[in-house]
């Protein structure tokens, strides 16, 4: 399929929805969302089948990094539309406030098609509009609520990440002029190409704001200050999509950028970078999952975490397994958020301290917890464990071994405090919930395919999907 | 072209040392004036149609519909119309003079790339964003973070409009409607924020955080 297609459908499918108003015609809504997932994700699995059309026009053209972003995401939506089935049936009626509930589809479905074209294009000038949209389609998502903290969350949001997604576009300003006179566009390609004749002062200058400005969107420390009171606030499957795939389109921006440094010779100069911000992350994670009283706000630390570690990877030069861990770490953590959002409407709270005995009171609920939980922390024989410990001997075996040390203490820790957590939720005496899971086996669909990719993928690695991240991970100056 | 990033500049400042919210949003739409002479300019010709349409589209986003539509939310949330700031304003206009040096002592570090710019440009364009930077953080009404949100735009504009020539004319449209898009949410929260907490002081909206 032509993969414009990708893009015009979502949009057409927004602005339908956009004007199928009021609560009685939520499930028509729902289902013009699930339809459109279903149909992105069968475009975008077509663009696999060989002799399929990835070029457009230079604008919108396909590489295998781009490819590798769309299918995780098209994945990831597809799976979410499917628990928003069970998820807003029951939180309909178990809210009293009510908000614009009619502008989730159409969010969603813009959100879908920003990132669609953000992992389409190749020009740095159309991914910068392109992840700013998703910014804007994702604010209303976290406002559903209409409640005072939400309004908190999106307003922190959407100021933050935009004057941050600001910077960024500067810092693509410097990076075009520093091909100036050389009569580049803004490709990526052209770029690398051209990177030797760059102006590497203001290539310097250029990466920086723009690892900034999209750090601040991916959520690195000490930029993550709107990421917590975002994902908390959202609705579950909001939160999932924030976690799984927002956060990843920001890391497509860096690594764009990466690309072009890396062509110049100035990788050593991005990784220093791209390491102690990593680091950064992993210890403020770190901090504030210890102790953490919100289990969705611990959710979303382990998402700052992760984010870290995705940037030391990619900084000690373990690009194959930076993006491993990238795919990774969006299963875990769709898995755990969905699974929340079920914790949430069950015992109707999203305090640690009042959620005990999920085995015994949840028991279908409890175990794909524990098993996310499990896999986000490292453990095998999921999946995260094999690519952490990739980025681990690709840091050693690169000379890293000050980032490599602290990236294992770090683990370490935040192990033992979320554990803790995680354990103290799990376990317990039955619980009688003020809420009853109806629709559950929309609910448990999803999870149940992400906990068992998350275990096919620890055990079995399968070589095309090698293959696959090789040919990406050549991009980024990488890969074997 | 020295009057217009000298005017540029200029805007900024009295945004910087107003008290009174409805003269920031005029300046804002001045500053938006200013900026969409530019790309006619840049491109030497009054006649050349790219850069028409990107003066046209400019002018209509950033002198007409935002600030419009700033003016209404704060006509809407009956809201002092005092920016309250942090920092008072003799301070703000000190910082304002300090950003100035900084950006003009700061850019002779970095040649500028070949191509015939006026010298007065990366340091102007330096200088408003620092100010809407300031803005930002020494302001905690939230019609007052847009306007810093916005002065912080119009830096980056400016460094963009007048480095990049040839930027695809679709890009240039996207970031636009990107801006305007991002203002309108915004303009609608602000209404959200004042119906919930009766006015738009973010120090309000403090109760998310991780200590108890």
């Amino acid at each position: 399929m032509n993969p414009i297609f990708l893009l015009l459908t979502p949009v057409a499918l927004g602005l339908i929805t956009l004007f199928i108003r009021g609560d009685r015609k939520r499930s028509l809504r729902r289902q013009i969302l699930f339809w459109g997932a279903l149909f992105h994700l069968s475009g975008t699995l077509s663009l696999f089948l060989p002799n399929s059309k990835h070029a457009i026009n230079p604008f919108l053209t396909l590489d295998a990094l781009g490819l590798l972003f769309l299918t995780l995401t098209s994945v990831l939506f597809f799976l979410v539309s499917i628990y928003s089935f069970g998820y807003f049936f029951k939180e309909y009626r178990s809210e009293q406030e009510r908000g614009m509930r009619h502008l989730y589809a159409p969010c969603m479905l813009f959100f879908l098609a920003s990132t669609t074209l953000a992992a389409l294009t190749s020009h740095l000038g159309l991914l910068w509009v392109a992840i700013e949209a998703t910014t804007l389609a994702t604010a209303p998502l976290i406002y559903y609520h209409h409640h005072a903290r939400a309004l908190e969350a999106a307003w922190k949001y959407l100021l933050i990440c935009s004057v941050g997604i600001a910077l960024a576009l500067l810092g693509i300003f410097f990076i075009a002029a520093a091909g100036k006179g050389k009569g580049l566009d803004l490709f990526v390609f052209d770029f690398v190409a051209n990177a030797k004749s760059l102006d590497v002062r203001w290539l310097k200058i250029g990466f920086l704001l723009v690892l900034v400005g999209f750090g601040t969107k991916m959520g690195l420390a000490p930029l993550h200050n709107w990421l917590p009171d975002a994902h908390s606030e959202s609705p579950s499957s909001v939160s999932a999509l924030l976690s799984g795939a927002l956060l990843n389109i920001a890391f497509l921006g860096i690594l764009r950028c990466y690309q072009i440094c890396a062509a110049a010779g100035l990788a050593h100069f991005a990784d220093t970078f791209l390491i102690l911000l990593g680091v950064l992350s992993l210890v403020t994670a770190f901090i504030f999952i210890t102790n953490q009283k919100d289990y969705k706000r611990m959710l979303a630390y382990s998402s700052v975490e992760h984010m870290g570690i995705l940037s030391l990877g990619l900084g000690v030069g373990a690009s194959f397994a930076t993006l491993l861990h990238m795919i990774n770490h969006s299963l875990a953590k769709v898995l755990l958020f969905l699974t929340a959002g079920q914790i949430v409407l069950g015992y109707r709270t999203k305090k640690v301290a009042e959620v005990h005995g999920l085995l015994k009171t949840l028991p279908a609920t409890g175990i794909l917890f524990v098993m996310g939980g499990l896999a986000v922390l490292g453990l095998p024989p999921f999946a995260p464990f094999i690519s952490e410990f990739l980025i681990l001997r690709d840091a050693l075996v690169k000379g890293h071994t000050l980032a490599a040390v602290l990236y294992l203490v770090c683990l370490g820790m935040i192990f033992v405090a979320m554990s803790k957590i995680l354990l103290g939720m799990a376990q317990g005496e039955k619980h009688e919930i003020p809420g009853a899971l109806e629709r559950y086996p929309w609910l448990m669909f999803s999870p149940m395919v992400l906990a068992a990719a998350l275990l096919i993928f620890g055990l079995y690695l399968p070589p095309p999907l090698v293959r696959f991240l090789n040919e990406a991970a050549r991009l980024l100056g990488g890969g074997s | 072209m020295d009057w217009l990033l000298v005017g540029v500049v200029l805007t900024a400042f009295v945004i910087l040392g107003s008290s009174r919210l409805d003269s920031c949003i005029r300046m804002v739409a001045l500053q938006g004036v200013l900026l969409s002479i530019l790309p006619p300019m840049v491109r030497g010709s009054l006649l050349d149609w790219h850069g028409l349409f990107l003066a046209a589209a400019s002018l209509a986003i950033k002198t007409v519909a935002i600030p419009v539509l700033l003016a209404r939310s704060l006509k809407q949330a009956k809201i002092k119309r005092e920016v309250e700031p942090t920092v008072s304003l003799h301070y703000s206009l000190l910082a304002g003079g300090a950003i100035v040096v900084i950006a003009f002592s700061g850019f002779k570090l970095l040649p500028v790339p070949t191509g015939p710019f006026p010298t007065l440009l990366i340091p102007a364009a330096l200088t408003v964003v620092f100010i809407g930077f300031f803005l930002l953080i020494s302001r905690f009404k939230a019609i007052t973070q847009v306007i810093g949100f916005l002065v912080l735009e119009n830096g980056v504009f400016l460094f963009g409009m007048t480095l990049i020539r040839d930027f695809p004319l679709t890009v240039e449209m996207g970031v636009l409607l990107d801006l305007w898009v991002g203002v309108f949410v915004m303009g609608i929260m602000i209404h959200h924020i004042h119906r919930t907490f009766d006015h738009i002081d973010t120090k309000a909206m403090a109760s998310l955080k991780d200590a108890e």
